[in-house]
């Protein structure tokens, strides 16, 4: 990770620490654990309470640890209908997605990074201004509509088949990792670009594969604005929208002081599953996150060099 | 005479010029026909609703379609301009990102000089690894687990609240307490994630400068001051452009999700608003016509911030 010169040390050497310095670092590191402590209670406690009784999350007896251990929200979770077509459906949407985002990102960056493509400025022009300008969602909406892609599957995947931000980090990688001579070298040996880019350029571009696979990946996962828009059918809801049917609605219900039976029922069961279900949704995400740190980083990093 | 020379080596010339694109072109045809699905996509999805966004000067009718409805100029821009809740949305809009804009930016900036100083390398490591974790959660988890916090009946905070011995607050349902749930929760999400970029440019400073600095007697604190805040001021000019162009544009799905009948005199924005008559009432015209006013000023806002950004610390985006 990015450290400065081996965490400074040198203070002891030079031994000028003042009694400033002191409380400086008291302060700091209180602060620090402070924060530390601000952003993880909420994560700690969400794992807790999703192994509670209900009754004692009501009650505010769940502060730290699991009170009443059950696994009854778990298992609601696991048998309910809902949850599980919609747990299926986005992990197919997330797959094909993420699929079709990068064989689509690395088509449009690699000729972008060939600086003896004809025209690609001018390619690269249009396709940044549409980072800047769009139609909006009425005219979207209306041309998706015409071409039949409402409640078809193809209707999360390729309206948003590309990210133009994903492109310029990746066209930023070609052009500043992969060696040109090496490219040239392969076209005077008579390869086609194709070529080049299966054989040379791409088994050397893993890292930013990885990037480009996790921000495509955790961006499917968690997606809800285009399945609301363009998905009607229940069946083929994905995860999020359930979410949002269990934890949201009904939670603004009971802020609206709803007196309805069949109501408070639904606010039970939801009581019940709401903070299992978030475990599960998230979980995916989270057990890759040790790994997904390092690549996160990375691809900011990149980010920040260009755009 | 002397015309048609120069007239023939003009033609030549282009001659030339057009034979060294047809040759670019035939050498990497493999190339156009690799980048031409993506052409593709940019066309359909994204140039045809901009073609499409003519729509906001007609009156939309079903079976005659985007292209055959009849034109009715400005009809309604004006409609929006002169409706009672014109203002409310632009100053929720902006009162909304502006609010957050105040408490973000400055977030993750303290949060990577606090790790940057941390004489402990693995609490720093440590807050590291927690604060970027939950940039991956969901909207939807997080405005869940905002509004199980803030239940009035079950919600942590109300059970402080109530053993303070006050009434509990309905947070969620009241207007007041938008912008402040909205931005807050933002930070907690992003803070981590923000300092990633700072992290990054703290990483660069040489530090000889800080022995220099220290020889001379430097206090810890004033070589934050004066060394490494001045270091991180390109790359926070730049994000602050970045936001400040994108003041009218606040993120649809958060707004959204903690958005309810109670709370809407003060969460209702532009772009919730066109979902609302677009999508609900299916108004398309009018929606795509406030929609259209959103972009337009977001762009317009956006060019003249990084023009006078760049006028005034010669750091711009393009």
């Amino acid at each position: 990770m990015v450290t400065r010169g081996g965490d400074f040390d040198m203070g002891r050497t030079y031994s000028n620490h003042t009694k400033g310095d002191y409380i400086f670092d008291i302060v700091n590191t209180t602060l620090l654990i402070l924060v530390l402590l601000i952003v993880l209670y909420p994560l700690i406690f969400v794992v807790s309470a999703s192994f509670s009784d209900p009754l004692e999350i009501l009650d505010g007896k769940v502060w730290l640890l699991p009170k009443g251990f059950t696994l009854e929200g778990y298992k609601r979770v696991f048998s309910n209908n809902d949850i599980m077509t919609g747990y299926k459906n986005t992990i197919i949407y997330t797959l094909l997605g993420t699929f079709v985002n990068l064989v689509m990102t690395i088509a449009g960056a690699y000729p972008l990074s060939r600086k003896d493509f004809y025209g690609r400025n001018i390619i690269m022009l249009l396709f940044t201004f549409t980072m800047f300008f769009s139609g909006g969602l009425i005219p979207t909406y209306l041309i998706i509509r015409k071409l039949n892609m409402v409640n078809k599957i193809w209707v999360l995947v390729l309206p948003g088949a590309v990210s133009m931000y994903n492109l310029i980090i990746t066209k930023t990688f070609f052009q500043s990792t992969i060696p040109l001579e090496l490219q040239e070298a392969a076209v005077i040996d008579g390869c086609s670009n194709i070529k080049i880019l299966l054989k040379i350029v791409l088994p050397l571009s893993i890292p930013i594969i990885a990037v480009m696979t996790i921000f495509y990946g955790v961006a499917h996962w968690n997606a809800f604005f285009d399945a609301l828009i363009y998905i009607t059918d229940r069946k083929k809801f994905p995860l999020q929208l359930i979410l949002r049917e269990i934890l949201i609605q009904n939670q603004m219900d009971e802020m609206m002081n709803s007196d309805i039976e069949n109501l408070a029922q639904q606010m039970m069961m939801a009581e019940v599953i709401k903070y299992a279900v978030v475990i599960v949704a998230s979980v995916p995400v989270l057990m890759l996150y040790p790994f997904l740190q390092k690549y996160f980083v990375k691809g900011v990093m990149i980010g920040a060099i260009k755009g | 005479m002397r015309t048609l020379i120069s007239n023939n080596t003009a033609s030549v010339r282009l001659n030339r010029k057009k034979n060294k694109a047809l040759k670019a072109f035939s050498r990497n045809y493999d190339l156009y026909l690799l980048i031409l699905p993506v052409i593709l996509y940019f066309a359909i999805f994204k140039y045809w609703p901009m073609y499409g966004v003519q729509i906001a000067f007609k009156d939309f009718i079903a079976t005659r379609g985007i292209w055959g409805s009849p034109w009715v100029g400005i009809k309604h821009f004006s409609r929006f301009y002169n409706s009672y809740y014109f203002w409310d949305l632009i100053f929720n809009t902006l009162g909304i990102s502006l609010y957050s804009l105040a408490l973000g930016f400055p977030a993750p900036i303290l949060l990577a000089l606090m790790m940057n100083e941390s004489r402990s390398k693995s609490l720093k490591k440590i807050v590291q690894t927690v604060t970027y974790a939950p940039h991956f959660l969901s909207t939807v988890v997080i405005v869940s687990v905002l509004v199980a916090f803030l239940s009035p009946r079950s919600g942590l905070i109300n059970q402080i609240i109530k053993l303070l011995g006050r009434d509990p607050i309905y947070f969620m349902a009241e207007p007041k307490w938008f912008k402040t749930l909205y931005a807050l929760s933002g930070i907690w999400q992003n803070a981590g994630w923000g300092s990633i970029i700072y992290m990054a440019a703290l990483a660069g400073i040489d530090t000889e400068i800080y022995e220099a600095a220290m020889v001379d007697g430097a206090s810890k604190f004033k070589r934050l001051i004066y060394i490494t805040l001045p270091f991180l001021m390109p790359t926070a000019v730049t994000l602050l452009i970045l936001n400040a162009g994108s003041l009218m544009n606040v993120g649809f799905e958060k707004v959204f999700l903690m958005q309810n009948e109670r709370n809407l005199e003060s969460s209702d924005v532009i772009s919730t608003f066109v979902y609302r008559s677009g999508m609900i009432s299916a108004e398309y015209s009018f929606s795509a016509a406030v929609g259209l006013f959103n972009s337009i000023i977001n762009f317009i806002l956006l060019i003249s911030v990084n023009k006078t950004s760049k006028k005034l610390t010669e750091t711009s985006l393009w």
